[in-house]
């Protein structure tokens, strides 16, 4: 671990009953590093974001910040900064966008902190502005998305965890989301972006890890990835 | 979708929901005004809103299912019946220390079983419901088994207490709107959105910083005070009680009312419990196959109209906008 590493994690594991989904992973990212996650279906990637917050029995270590993330317990982890906008987005479908944005912001006691992220949210997705009293369900999938990213920006996040996004979107559309998550990234954010489309990842991270069977296979610098045929490279080994 | 279009389709449901609560409280009160039989269904009707008001808020809101709630409205109902027949206590002292037992147990039962997911928490909690009812039956000394316990005194404070019909349906619609009211603030509440997060997807919630285990519990404590509340209401409202009064009749009953009405919205469950509390009327003829009807009304809902009552102005107006 470096002195600027916002995460650190050593030797993590996680079980499903008699399967081990999560072999021994070594992963860090620093201050405000943008970080994919690249890997077929099935190579842990979903489990890696789950284990990161303690939604599954896991072992090894999870340092944050300094501190020790505290197994199996996803409230301490969020308290602490870690946001997760979960596989399939997880929005609340029968609630309005103004209840979901506010559940963002479960743990938050603060009025004049809630007002100054819920305007930076609604500035940074202006469409979310127009369907606030709209129910969540009714939302397009793009939409449906900002607003799983919206609320995790609520949390106050100082790390964001983002798995798969692109999830089910039209090009034009993931586009557009992973341009705000750039933005976001230029603005401090560090973020974990977990991706089966590797070349947009690559676009945007800094650093990529490669997983495989439940550990990390590679560590990838997008610079050095010139072609498709590279990157299939480290997918078939 | 335009939010133009969505905005109309709010105000035509809430235009159509208020015209069918309208047309129930024109009901309740030409049914006030001329008295005689019906009275005494509108007295069921109201305390079947109130349990299935709460059973909505475990069910509905936070998602969760329980065929035993029966057992909550069984403890409360007897301890308020043996009290104050046996040992002579106040109805109103009887019936709260019958609700702190009927939560007292909500808290041991709730605790280890709503660490259970789906299935196993059905089966968990539909065990409650069967125990409850063997212990009324089976602890003779004090609930008189089969029997029953007859002569239980109605409510009231002191020297006024509700002896006329009339008077006990004021009481008991008053206590119902009550409970009505306190679930939709529950709904609108940080408490309320909280738990219909954890329907939506328990990990979501989780990774919003949400207790997902403690905020089950205390739906479950407060949907278990709604049926001890209904459980003792029952007992002083009929003067009577028997083991059947909370069998698995009453979860049968409390099932239709809830997927009739519109499981999870705020004033579906009350509805629900209002039309088929009004149906034993028609289904008197088939007596004995009572529970088959219900079972049939039961599977046609949710076969045609899984959202309930409460969701048809939506699917009307759906359908003229498709149509348009």
């Amino acid at each position: 671990m470096t002195a600027t590493s916002v995460l650190d994690v050593r030797g993590l594991s996680a079980r499903y009953g008699h399967v081990e989904a999560l072999r021994g992973v070594d992963m860090h990212v620093e201050v405000g590093e943008l970080v994919a996650i690249l890997g077929p279906n099935g190579a842990g990637k979903s489990t890696l974001m789950r284990a990161l917050l303690g939604l599954v029995p896991t072992e090894g270590q999870v340092r944050f910040c300094g501190r020790d993330v505290p197994r199996r317990n996803p409230v301490a982890a969020t308290a602490l900064g870690l946001i997760l906008v979960p596989e399939g987005r997880g929005i609340f479908a029968p609630m309005t966008v103004a209840e979901n944005l506010e559940l963002g912001a479960y743990l938050l006691h603060d009025g004049a902190e809630f007002a100054r992220r819920h305007e930076r949210v609604l500035a940074l997705f202006p469409r979310l502005r127009e369907r606030l009293g709209q129910v969540a369900g009714s939302l397009s999938g793009g939409e449906q998305q900002m607003l799983a990213i919206g609320r995790a920006l609520m949390a106050g996040p100082k790390i964001l965890l983002l798995d798969e996004p692109s999830l089910g979107l039209a090009p034009r559309v993931i586009e557009e989301i992973l341009e705000k998550l750039g933005d976001l990234n230029r603005d401090g954010l560090p973020i974990i972006l977990v991706e089966q489309k590797a070349p947009l990842a690559l676009k945007l991270a800094r650093r990529a890890y490669l997983m495989s069977v439940g550990s990390i296979a590679a560590e990838i610098d997008p610079r050095t990835v010139k072609s498709h045929d590279e990157l299939a490279r480290f997918y078939l080994g | 979708m335009n939010s133009h279009a969505s905005i109309w389709a709010n105000g035509r449901r809430n235009v159509a929901l208020l015209a069918l609560w309208g047309a129930a409280a024109a009901f309740v009160v030409y049914v006030f005004v001329t008295g005689g039989y019906l009275i005494a269904v509108l007295h069921f009707a109201a305390i079947y809103v109130i349990f299935v008001t709460g059973l909505n808020i475990f069910m509905g809101y936070t998602g969760q299912v329980s065929f035993g709630h029966n057992a909550f409205a069984a403890i409360s109902g007897y301890t308020s019946a043996v009290l104050t027949t046996r040992y002579s206590i106040e109805p109103m002292a009887a019936a709260s220390l019958g609700l702190a037992g009927a939560l007292t147990c909500a808290l041991l039962v709730g605790y280890p079983t709503l660490r259970l997911r789906g299935h196993y928490l059905a089966m968990a909690t539909l065990a409650i419901g069967l125990i409850a009812y063997e212990v009324a039956v089976q602890w003779g000394s004090v609930t008189q088994g089969y029997m029953g316990i007859s002569g239980i005194p109605p409510l009231g404070i002191g020297r006024w207490t509700v002896t006329s019909d009339r008077a006990l349906l004021v009481l008991l619609v008053a206590i119902a709107a009550l409970g009505v009211l306190a679930s939709a603030g529950i709904r609108r509440s940080r408490l309320g959105r909280a738990l219909v997060a954890i329907a939506g997807s328990e990990d979501a919630a989780r990774a919003l910083g949400i207790d997902v285990a403690r905020y089950k519990l205390i739906a479950f404590l407060i949907s278990a005070f709604y049926a001890g509340l209904a459980g003792s209401l029952f007992v002083h409202a009929v003067g009577f009680v028997s083991p059947e009064v909370y069998g698995l009749h009453m979860v049968v009953l409390a099932f239709t009312m809830l997927y009739v009405g519109g499981i999870g919205t705020v004033t579906g469950a009350a509805l629900g419990a209002l039309i088929v509390s009004l149906l034993p009327e028609t289904f008197r003829t088939f007596s004995d196959y009572q529970d088959l009807a219900y079972g049939a009304v039961l599977i046609v809902i949710l076969i045609y109209a899984p959202g309930g009552l409460a969701a048809l102005p939506t699917l009307w107006s759906s359908r003229r906008k498709e149509g348009a």
